[in-house]
């Protein structure tokens, strides 16, 4: 399995998959009501490269994990509440184990608020929301998330917080990456109500939109054999973890539009050895990126 | 299997004690220690993490020794007792590290030579043969020293796999600090005995440990999670006396973390006062 394979290069390292910790699941595929210029993978509302997922093909992944003893899930897009059975999805995954969905908020009013704590409260797993912003003020987010983004953004935030809901807020640290601008975000979201902020930075993936906003990986950004460090292997999140959207299966949810990077169409398939080759995976290297919360 | 060691206690009438998460808290762990006894625990067993969080490390040891409690390695144990710069407890937030390192320095500046020795010499595991049953004493989880097994997020499909991975009928560990137990359908299952070092977040200051008893009806094994008051004030005054983050006594003495939250799963979080 190579996810980018360049002669050029020396031989990456080849991972193994230590045990299936963790599901991922591109519900909403590509499309997303942002098209936010660091996106990874070029999410937006034009972008059916990877199309929504349906309740069966959801149902069928979360099956073959659960048999596998996956401990945890998450939901992801483009925009996991655009799709039209994003409830019905819940459920199944909640009743499997415990579920993230990674979220703009745009889309999350009072009466999906409402919904989400009680599906909290009932459920015997853990539930829980990650809302992604990444500044603290329209100036600083609506460059990135696009116009008028912010205040959708803290409109879906607070209606959660009245709910009694604490979303962790991701934020990815395109530009500054300093304890004064982190505690930036934990005043803005006291001042939402959220009185505990859990917050989760990330560094951008210089790949998908972001590449054109930023900028490419250097030809030296790459994995090498030998490179992973004493103990890294078990760390990687693709050691443990894989990503289903309605195409197939992949390593990890950063590489979906990356050429190579399906590894088959069952979850069988996706359980081999994969070559670090491609250069996002120099970013997970020197940065120690997991998607987890 | 390293460190892997059988035991087979003689009687199908008995009572074992298991806690965790020591924390430094000898007064917790005097507490507990008389109360297994006092409730016939005929062995005690300690699931690692001596030190951390409380005052006087070394005032831990004798007690373990003298009262002959087998102890499996926690990763605090493997740091304190290899000298490594922390405790690989597993924290990813900023300010829970800042706290940790504060009370892992501390830990390993008045641990004696002596005592870091015992405690690399620990096992990683220990394990028991119960009414039939094949129990398992790890720290995090039987895979990883420092793997956080919460209430919320360790799921049927997941504990079954640990068990089959790990020739196991019962579990037990602690490591999250939060005590709960699950049981299967078929009787098989995981405890966290929670942590006897720290109160569980719940408002309360008493700490928790878990008895293993055989049900003389059923002959199969019986789990009980039992909590234990303890001189709080008194541990709360030499963390004070020893120059301790008043974060830490506000636990002791109310009973609501203050420190590693951002491990907590939503759910777990929820409940939290912080």
């Amino acid at each position: 399995m190579h996810l980018h394979a360049q002669q050029s290069h020396p031989p990456a390292p080849l991972l193994t998959l230590n045990a299936l910790d963790t599901l991922w699941l591109q519900v909403t595929g590509t499309l997303c009501n942002l098209a936010c210029r660091h996106c990874f993978i070029s999410c937006g509302p034009k972008n059916d490269n990877h199309p929504f997922m349906s309740v069966s093909q959801v149902a069928e992944a979360i099956s073959g994990a659960r048999a596998k003893g996956v401990r945890d899930y998450y939901f992801t897009g483009g925009e996991p509440f655009m799709h039209p059975d994003i409830f019905r999805l819940i459920d199944i995954a909640l009743d499997a184990g415990p579920l993230t969905i990674l979220t703009n908020g745009i889309l999350i009013g009072a009466d999906e608020a409402a919904r989400c704590r009680e599906i909290f409260d009932s459920s015997r797993h853990s539930f829980d929301l990650r809302v992604s912003l990444d500044g603290t003020s329209a100036a600083a987010n609506d460059p990135i998330r696009g116009g008028g983004s912010f205040e959708k953004i803290m409109a879906g935030i607070r209606a959660l917080a009245d709910a009694g809901l604490n979303p962790v807020l991701t934020v990815t640290e395109v530009d500054e990456a300093t304890p004064e601008s982190r505690e930036k975000f934990r005043t803005l979201l006291a001042a939402a109500g959220l009185q505990r902020p859990r917050m989760k930075f990330l560094a951008p993936f210089r790949i998908g939109r972001e590449e054109r906003r930023g900028r490419s990986y250097e030809r030296f950004e790459r994995l090498a054999e030998g490179d992973l460090i004493e103990g890294e292997e078990e760390l990687l999140q693709c050691a443990s973890s894989r990503m289903v959207t309605a195409k197939g299966w992949y390593p990890c949810p950063i590489l979906i539009e990356e050429s190579g990077a399906r590894m088959g169409g069952t979850l069988e398939d996706a359980t081999r050895a994969i070559r670090l080759d491609h250069p996002a995976c120099y970013t997970c290297h020197v940065e120690g990126v997991s998607c987890r919360t | 299997m390293s460190g892997r060691s059988t035991d087979t206690p003689g009687s199908d009438r008995f009572t074992i004690a298991v806690f965790g998460g020591v924390y430094n808290n000898y007064l917790a762990l005097e507490a507990v220690l008389e109360d297994a006894q006092a409730r016939g625990a005929v062995s005690k067993y300690c699931l690692g993490d001596m030190g951390g969080f409380g005052p006087h490390p070394d005032r831990v040891f004798p007690l373990l020794r003298d009262h002959g409690v087998r102890c499996v390695q926690g990763n605090y144990d493997h740091s304190i007792g290899h000298g490594l710069d922390d405790c690989a407890c597993g924290y990813t937030d900023p300010r829970d590290n800042h706290f940790a390192q504060i009370s892992y320095e501390y830990t390993r500046a008045n641990t004696s030579p002596e005592n870091c020795e015992w405690l690399r010499a620990l096992p990683p595991e220990l394990r028991l043969s119960l009414a039939g049953r094949r129990v398992l004493l790890a720290h995090g989880s039987p895979r990883r020293v420092n793997e956080f097994l919460w209430e919320s997020t360790t799921p049927d499909p997941f504990i079954e796999r640990l068990l089959a991975e790990h020739d196991a009928d019962l579990v037990l560990v602690t490591h999250t600090g939060i005590h709960w137990s699950r049981q299967l359908p078929d009787g098989r299952g995981v405890i966290n005995v929670g942590a006897i070092g720290r109160p569980a977040n719940d408002g309360s200051t008493a700490v928790w440990y878990c008895l293993l008893h055989v049900d003389p009806s059923t002959k199969d094994l019986v789990h009980e999670l039992v909590s234990v008051a303890y001189d709080h004030e008194r541990l709360a005054a030499e963390m004070r006396a020893e120059g301790l983050p008043e974060e830490f006594v506000e636990t002791i003495n109310t009973g609501w973390w203050t420190t590693c939250l951002e491990i907590l799963p939503a759910k777990e979080r929820h409940r939290s006062r912080y």
